[in-house]
């Protein structure tokens, strides 16, 4: 008997021992629900940064645009509208009306982490008889790249472009045959063309990308696309992806800008997220419930086999709240054990599972994230669920009649 | 017999027109003890006899506050129970009055000593060194310090007997309420009991009030109450050649 603990927690630490073989069963029933919850958290979590991660080294979270092109119906002097059908006109390149001021506007804004111009089209790669149809996306690399991690993607050669340079996919690289300082002819459809040379092959994990995407400076693309001093694109990066709406919703409020955010240009990527953590949400729930019912279950039982004892205790003096406590003391003890080791287990497998998944070139399949609040949490609700499922037969026990209880 | 006067020092116990009815309210409502007076003074070694379905067990129940009269006036010490609410008669029962069960009913999952220390774990709420002096001094008085951390499990029915007896005198109540103490006993291990009851009633002045059907050792009590159809029939003092004659 520790000298430090008071009557309620000894008899119920005591009582847990005494019954040994209810408690190792109740803990190991406890403690794989808490396994499975664990795993999955972690599971889900890291699946989900990972996803996060690949969209937004991907792309900007913020991208304004021009305003689309619309047609004016022509009206007559008397205001009658002349023709009932109005065409919708086709979408040129064309600049953001004085960019430089809405960029120096995004910049100053204190949500922007980086905003930097883009200049992309469509254009053909030429390389003697073969010819892809590329899109050309001009930019200046030290903003662009902050944004899209492309120096990271590179497989040759380095991601410089100067005037005179082009980084282009491994895809279109082997389509073209040409390789890190080869020369390629860049035509658009204007008619405008420029002699490049590769100076990088980058990798995006998808040859769709690979094959079409192409990257130059902003002052070159702007020449090939007949886009002298303009720019398609402002593309902004923001301290929290997640306030991208908002910020679209401000960008749109100043003249002549389209703004769409990562969110809605994802909005798939959301449902499917949003779906994953509704079921994650039952599972764990239900997980949760069958715990507790199993916490409870067993200190009914308890309640019932010591009833007697109950009954004794209440004769020599314990008080209705004594009693009350041992069987609540009991119940956050199972679910604290539990959690501790269920804990333990979840994240034994969670790695053992991270060690034998692994995608088709032997990467991980996504990154192992685990999360020190995630057994924080998962041990303090572990334990006040306990604590509620003992309630009931805390409660039982309390109101025992020593007369009855022990009779028996 | 007793009246319903301010108790006077010396006593533990006074009952006066204490009445008990079950299904109190519905058709099957049935008195069991019919005013009952009693009153036992400090240090009496008594012996409470009836037979089955008398009225002895629920005397008992209510004596020892694990049940309210329905009428009637119970005090202990002197002090009146009518009015105390659970918490309040709980502390009361704690403190003065000590219980030996025919079955010994110690607690499994602690060993011989804590056992003893249970009372005085509840009353103190944490351990400490003079609760063990304590309950080793009365395993030692009951012949069983050198079982002292053995689970009860592992104890004879008497040594079990022995260890509920140094456990209900662990507070050192004024009042120790036995329920057929040696029933569940052999012969000479009852004795044994009954010889230990009566030492420690000798040299605390605790005051015994021991429910039994052995009329050999209700011979063997001061005082014998003998209890039918709810009410106590006979109160007298055991003449002392008949007592040394029993034992």
């Amino acid at each position: 008997m520790r000298n430090w603990l008071p009557f309620e927690w000894i008899a119920a630490i005591r009582f847990l021992r005494d019954g040994w073989m209810q408690t190792i069963f109740i803990l190991a029933g406890v403690s794989m629900g808490v396994a499975v919850i664990v795993f999955m958290s972690a599971l889900l979590t890291g699946i989900q940064a990972n996803f996060l991660n690949r969209v937004l080294s991907a792309q900007a979270h913020l991208v304004l645009l021009p305003p689309d092109e619309v047609a004016r119906p022509l009206r007559a002097m008397d205001g009658v509208i002349q023709d009932a059908v109005v065409q919708r006109p086709s979408q040129r390149i064309r600049s953001i009306d004085q960019w430089q001021t809405v960029l120096r506007q995004m910049q100053a804004m204190p949500e922007v982490a980086v905003a930097t111009p883009v200049a992309a089209g469509g254009a053909l790669a030429v390389r003697g008889e073969a010819s892809r149809s590329i899109t050309l996306t001009g930019v200046e690399p030290e903003g662009y790249f902050r944004i899209v991690k492309l120096p990271e993607t590179i497989v040759a050669g380095q991601p410089r472009l100067t005037s005179e340079d082009i980084v282009i996919g491994t895809d279109l690289a082997v389509e073209l045959g040409v390789g890190v300082g080869d020369k390629l002819r860049v035509t658009t459809a204007t008619g405008r063309d420029a002699t490049l040379t590769v100076t990088g092959l980058f990798d995006l994990g998808n040859r769709g990308v690979n094959e079409r995407s192409t990257f130059v400076a902003l002052r070159t693309a702007q020449s090939l696309l007949g886009l002298t001093g303009g720019v398609t694109s402002l593309q902004v990066s923001l301290h929290d992806p997640y306030a991208a709406e908002i910020m679209a919703q401000l960008a749109h409020g100043m003249a002549g800008i389209r703004a769409d955010s990562w969110i809605r240009t994802n909005i798939q990527f959301f449902t499917a997220v949003n779906a994953q953590q509704t079921s994650n949400t039952v599972i764990r729930l239900s997980v949760g419930l069958s715990v507790a019912l199993g916490i409870a279950s067993v200190l009914v039982v308890s309640v019932v086999q010591r009833s007697r004892e109950i009954g004794i205790l209440r004769a020599m003096g314990a008080r209705r709240g004594q009693i009350l406590r041992v069987f609540l003391i009991q119940g956050g003890v199972l679910g604290l054990l539990g959690s501790i080791i269920g804990s333990a287990a979840g994240v034994g497998a969670l790695v053992a599972w991270h060690a034998s998944v692994r995608q088709a070139d032997g990467s991980a399949l996504f990154p192992l994230m685990i999360q020190p609040q995630l057994f924080v949490v998962t041990a303090v609700v572990a334990s006040l669920t306990g604590v509620l499922a003992a309630m009931a037969p805390a409660l039982r026990a309390a109101r025992l009649d020593p007369v009855v209880a022990i009779r028996g | 017999m007793a009246d319903a006067s301010a108790p006077a020092s010396t006593e533990v116990l006074r009952l006066a027109g204490v009445r008990k009815s079950f299904g109190v309210g519905t058709p099957r409502e049935v008195e069991v003890l019919h005013g009952v007076d009693l009153v036992l003074q400090r240090g009496e070694f008594c012996a409470l006899i009836g037979p089955s379905g008398s009225g002895k067990s629920t005397m008992l129940n209510l004596i020892g506050l694990l049940d309210r009269p329905t009428a009637g006036t119970l005090f202990i010490e002197g002090q009146d129970t009518r009015t105390l609410d659970d918490a309040a008669l709980t502390r009361l029962r704690g403190r003065n009055i000590g219980f030996v069960f025919q079955h010994h009913h110690l607690i499994g999952a602690f060993t011989a000593a804590e056992n003893v220390m249970m009372p005085l774990l509840l009353d103190r709420r944490r351990p400490d060194a003079a609760m063990r002096r304590i309950a080793e001094g009365l395993l030692d008085r009951v012949g069983l310090l050198p079982w002292k951390d053995s689970r009860v499990g592992n104890l004879s029915g008497g040594q079990q007997q022995r260890v509920a007896i140094a456990r209900a005198l662990a507070m050192y109540p004024p009042l120790v309420l036995a329920d057929e103490p040696t029933g569940n006993l052999d012969t000479k291990s009852a004795d044994g009991v009954f010889d230990l009851l009566r030492e420690m009633n000798q040299t605390s002045r605790t005051t015994f009030l021991i429910v039994t059907h052995d009329p050999r050792l209700a011979q063997r009590c001061d005082r014998i109450i003998e209890v039918v159809d709810g009410r106590i029939v006979a109160d007298g003092a055991v003449p002392a050649p008949r007592r040394i004659a029993a034992s």
